[in-house]
């Protein structure tokens, strides 16, 4: 099992930021409108915010990092790592936190990477850095995070379209000996791994004219190769099966805590009835399960850091709380932390 | 758990069905559109409420609510 504690790192702070332009559910016009408002009742999500053409989750998360290193008025030279966490990088190569690192202006001294991660990226970032922060080598660090999912989602796939919204987020990690541990349970799962897949434009199906071309799979879903494919059914069974198991396994045997003691858990933003029903079978009541699905849909790795920043700014800036952060979807992928948090920065959220 | 109860879950979890509206031997899909959203929300309230796992094509194969109700106690006995 990948039960990991980290200790001596603090998280400082999150921002995010979303494009200006939304689009609503209600507007969709490829399904009747009995259709359109039974989804937007059980996936809870309304309106989606929606990149423009060109604006990658790079220029999203880079508003988001700017403004947070400003409001914790942290002097960049003492940035020591930054981390990019996305499925939606620049350029297939080279990898994005490094163009990133030039770009907020951090010194050279500042190691650089990618995680390649979606869902679950956020949590599976959060031990990573964690983890190399720990060491004592790094000080400040800074974890960008998030998607813009609508560039690789066809208008005319219902079962993709109206999910998808785009965000981009920036978390700041700090060395502090005096932080509480951070505890993880971390997962996986390669057989799952077309649930949900962009199948053309990688290695095993290279790009070719063909991955241009629209294909009808029936029942209003059409799209070509280097579109995203989700098997609701298979992604829903998946996340009962796993997300309740994975959360009290970390909390009542690797911790001896109880569901109780925690105070907010925030999950993946994936749709309403499974996070519902994932509350239902922890037997926790709604005020501890903050949602953001609703006004921004799902925005894959930036829904844990987008949900706290718009649903719990006031609870986490001058009090102290413990959260249950939990990340589950492609891959198959999934992890929870146990996070004990006290007076971070939180900006409003940014749109640009 | 009694069909009854099952019912009433499932009244409770569709707005458009009225309470007493379904009995053991209805065709279900006469009382509500049958599509895959249903079935998700159907698959949701058996995982919440009875611990296992259907799948669209179980709900796809019940007949009536009987039939539905028989396969949810079929896998909660071999779990």
């Amino acid at each position: 099992m990948a039960i990991i504690n980290v200790s001596n790192t603090r998280v400082r702070g999150i921002a995010a930021c979303v494009p200006k332009k939304e689009e609503s559910n209600y507007d969709y016009e490829l399904t009747s409108e009995k259709e359109r408002h039974a989804f937007i009742k059980m996936t809870g999500i309304e309106t989606r915010r929606v990149a423009e053409e060109g604006v990658t989750t790079s220029d999203l998360c880079y508003q988001a990092a700017e403004k947070l290193i400003s409001d914790l008025q942290w002097d960049k030279e003492e940035i020591d790592a930054l981390v990019f966490i996305s499925q939606s990088g620049d350029y297939i190569l080279p990898a994005t936190g490094i163009i990133l690192q030039d770009r907020l202006g951090l010194p050279k001294t500042t190691m650089a990477f990618d995680i390649n991660l979606g869902c679950s990226g956020y949590i599976y970032g959060l031990a990573q850095l964690g983890s190399l922060i720990s060491t004592g080598g790094i000080r400040k660090a800074l974890m960008l995070v998030g998607d813009v999912s609508t560039a690789t989602s066809s208008y005319r796939d219902k079962s993709t379209y109206l999910l998808f919204g785009d965000a981009g987020t920036a978390t700041a990690l700090e060395y502090d000996k005096e932080a509480p541990d951070m505890n993880f349970n971390l997962q996986s799962d390669g057989a799952g791994y077309d649930a949900i897949i962009i199948p053309e434009g990688g290695l095993r199906n290279f790009v070719s004219e063909d991955s241009f071309k629209y294909k009808d799979y029936g029942n209003g879903m059409m799209r070509n190769g280097i579109q995203v494919a989700l098997n609701g059914e298979k992604v829903f069974h998946f996340s009962m099966r796993e997300v309740a198991p994975n959360i009290r396994e970390l909390l009542e045997n690797q911790l001896g805590k109880t569901l109780d003691d925690v105070d907010y858990y925030v999950l993946h933003q994936a749709n309403m009835l499974m996070n519902n029903s994932i509350r239902r079978k922890l037997k926790q009541g709604k005020d501890k399960f903050p949602n953001s699905i609703h006004r921004y849909g799902n925005t894959s790795s930036a829904s844990v850091p987008l949900t706290i920043v718009t649903q719990l700014k006031e609870a986490l800036t001058n009090q102290t709380k413990n959260l249950i952060l939990s990340g589950f979807g492609v891959g198959l992928s999934w992890g929870s932390v146990y996070l004990h948090v006290e007076n971070m920065v939180i900006p409003e959220l940014i749109e640009v | 758990m009694s069909i009854e109860k099952f019912i009433d879950l499932v009244e409770e979890e569709f707005e458009e069905l009225e309470k007493g509206t379904l009995k053991p031997d209805s065709n279900f899909r006469e009382y509500f559109e049958w599509n895959s959203v249903n079935a998700l929300i159907i698959i949701a309230l058996v995982d919440s409420e009875y611990d296992v796992s259907i799948n669209a094509e179980d709900i796809q194969n019940s007949e009536s609510v009987q039939d539905l109700y028989n396969k949810v106690m079929q896998l909660k006995e071999a779990s």
